[in-house]
């Protein structure tokens, strides 16, 4: 038994990962697969909700030269919801200023805004602890809970549950009206705003809700780790989240989820796979081969199969 | 101090508006926002790098010889040449491979998925090939001359290199404006991203127009990494740091003017050095982002569109 153990202890740390991953891209689908909206600041959106997460819960550094001086250690729960909440309103502050405008604005003001929260991130250090992040961030019933594998098993539980909360309400949001009306403006928003619909308002909602989901997964990673720095919210987060919604599937929450597993193992088998290979003087250069790796995976995805493993139909897949 | 100022934003904003022209180029003639833009700045800096390694070796090793007040001897502007045509056909090879087949798919923002993977894919090649650490076309140590007394305004002081940007930008721009407005090939370029449909059925070739963009594109692209390189230093996040203010400064000239992305670019660069002593040096990049949003916000065609939309 005990030689199984550090297997299934790495099992329960993968799948952790990937159900809080999958929550971000089950966001994501929301704002591109239903809306068709483009958002490139997915780690931007995610570092809000883990951040404000954390300031929430975790009480503000002591001692003398003490860097971060804000903090409330309030319950976890409070932080998840204050994490999904922030996200939400960033979003929809960005949302606003960009929505009304050509889709692909939208994208360039979402990169902009994830390079500023990088920035607030980095330099704010009163607030944010800037380069060495916030460390400490409580954990639930860490202290009813010895040893990592018991903990890792009880965290697991709650991203499935909250994975499928999400999901179960994505479901029936996309089934509703407000669903059917989101997928009638991406298809035709001369159509829908003939039929008295407010493309603007529905999309606003949209990408608001998408961003608190996103927040949401970051809120969920802070609690996991237990430490959070700038460098964890690098665009390549971004594109990993893109990355498993497009293999996965655009359009689809079933599809969302198994993309995110699909790409989660290609990377970290491939990231294994490169330790293994490259040399230990190497190891930062092999980081980067890794990333390659998948980007190509992105755009030989996007030329053979755009609608991805489990997306709807390419006819009907969002198209500007 | 205001006179350095408005001196240091212009040189950082004649980079910026060099990468900005191409944007604007491709992203009215392709239509959609290439992330990997950047990329090429980064690469042409970095390629330049290489080819000066190479001319160096080639007029026997040793240090370059300085051309007069500027610390770089001719290597580095053979280099900045050779760099320029090979970050051309990177440029052309990225949109044989994937934009140019997904162009053929139709729609502009699966282009811009692309170009995002791209980006990150080419950065971190770049990384695995160069490595993360600073480096430098020269060690020489400029010295900054003053150009205006410190009595008048605070003064000016300004080295060498940096004049020889300005003045090199200055020269590619006005030459890229003759160009487009003058000359045929400049004519039939204009004219496809008005209109690409009627463009070809009055008989221009729409792929070779296509494929003189991304040439032109990469190679101010290349040049524009090449100065950042010069007046400061090369590292590989060079191109992604510069994508936001080329964003706002093309969208800030309005998409496909080529002389709005200049006056974007200098604007861009003027609110990036005065936002040093405002809101500090840390935050100096935020500044592009304000520029970005109040212009989506006030004015989303841009200062100058070329077509309403």
């Amino acid at each position: 038994m005990s030689e199984f153990l550090p297997v299934l202890s790495y099992a329960t740390f993968f799948l952790v990962f990937a159900s809080i991953f999958a929550t971000m891209a089950l966001g994501l689908n929301l704002q591109w697969g239903y809306t068709g909206l483009f958002n490139v600041g997915v780690a931007g959106f995610v570092a809000v909700g883990a951040y404000a997460s954390a300031l929430l819960t975790t009480p503000p550094d002591a001692g003398p030269g003490a860097v971060r001086v804000v903090g409330l250690g309030l319950p976890i729960v409070v932080g998840w919801i204050g994490g999904t909440v922030a996200a939400g309103l960033v979003a929809a502050a960005v949302g606003f200023a960009a929505l009304r405008l050509r889709h692909d604005y939208l994208a360039i003001a979402t990169f902009g805004i994830a390079v500023v929260i990088q920035l607030v991130a980095l330099n704010a250090q009163k607030l944010t602890g800037g380069p060495f992040g916030i460390q400490f961030i409580p954990k639930p019933f860490d202290a009813q809970l010895d040893g990592s594998l018991a903990f890792n098993a009880l965290y697991l539980a709650l991203t499935l549950a909250a994975l499928g909360c999400v999901y179960a309400a994505l479901q029936r949001l996309a089934a509703s009206p407000w669903g059917r009306v989101l997928r009638a403006i991406r298809e035709d928003e001369t159509a829908a705003e003939a039929l008295g619909k407010r493309a603007f308002a529905f999309r606003l909602q949209s990408f608001a809700i998408g961003g608190a989901i996103m927040g949401f997964g970051g809120a969920l990673y802070a609690h996991f780790v237990g430490y959070i720095a700038p460098e964890d919210f690098l665009p390549i987060l971004t594109f990993q989240i893109w990355t498993m919604l497009i293999v996965g599937g655009a359009g689809s929450n079933r599809g969302a989820i198994a993309g995110t597993v699909v790409v989660w193992a290609i990377w970290t088998i491939a990231g294994n796979g490169l330790r293994e290979l490259i040399p230990a003087a190497d190891q930062a250069r092999a980081a980067s081969l890794q990333i390659v790796l998948v980007g190509v995976l992105l755009a030989a995805m996007l030329l053979w199969r755009p609608q991805g493993l489990l997306g709807p139909r390419p006819s009907k897949s969002p198209s500007a | 101090m205001i006179l350095q100022i408005i001196a240091d934003g212009l040189i950082v904003g004649s980079t910026i508006a060099l990468g900005a022209i191409g944007l604007t180029m491709t992203y009215s003639l392709l239509r959609f926002a290439n992330f990997a833009h950047g990329e090429f700045i980064a690469w042409g800096a970095y390629l330049a790098l290489t080819f000066l390694g190479f001319f160096i070796a080639l007029g026997g090793g040793g240090a370059m010889a300085p051309l007069g007040p500027f610390s770089f001897g001719w290597q580095l502007l053979a280099a900045l040449v050779a760099g320029a045509i090979a970050t051309a056909i990177l440029a052309l090879v990225l949109d044989w491979l994937l934009f140019d087949r997904l162009s053929a798919q139709g729609s502009a923002i699966v282009l811009t998925i692309a170009s995002f993977g791209a980006a990150l894919a080419l950065r971190n090649f770049l990384q695995f090939v160069y490595g993360t650490l600073p480096a430098y076309y020269t060690r020489e140590l400029q010295i900054a001359i003053h150009i205006v007394p410190r009595d008048v305004g605070g003064g000016l002081r300004a080295t060498p290199d940096q004049l020889f940007v300005l003045a090199l930008a200055l020269v590619l721009v006005v030459g890229l404006h003759l160009f487009l407005q003058r000359t045929t090939a400049g004519r039939a370029m204009r004219a496809v991203a008005h209109n690409p449909a009627l463009a070809r059925v009055t008989g221009i070739d729409v792929a070779s127009v296509v494929r003189w963009t991304w040439i032109l594109g990469a190679i101010l692209a290349a040049v524009a990494g090449t100065f950042a390189g010069l007046v400061g230093q090369l590292r590989p996040q060079i191109g992604f740091d510069l994508l936001l203010p080329l964003f706002a400064a093309a969208i800030l000239g309005g998409i496909g003017s080529v002389p709005g992305a200049v006056i974007g670019g200098l604007i861009v660069g003027l609110a990036e050095s005065a936002a040093v002593p405002l809101i500090g040096a840390e935050y100096r990049a935020a500044a592009a982002f304000g520029v970005l949003i109040a212009i989506l916000l006030v004015r989303p065609q841009g200062l100058f569109a070329e077509r309403a939309k």
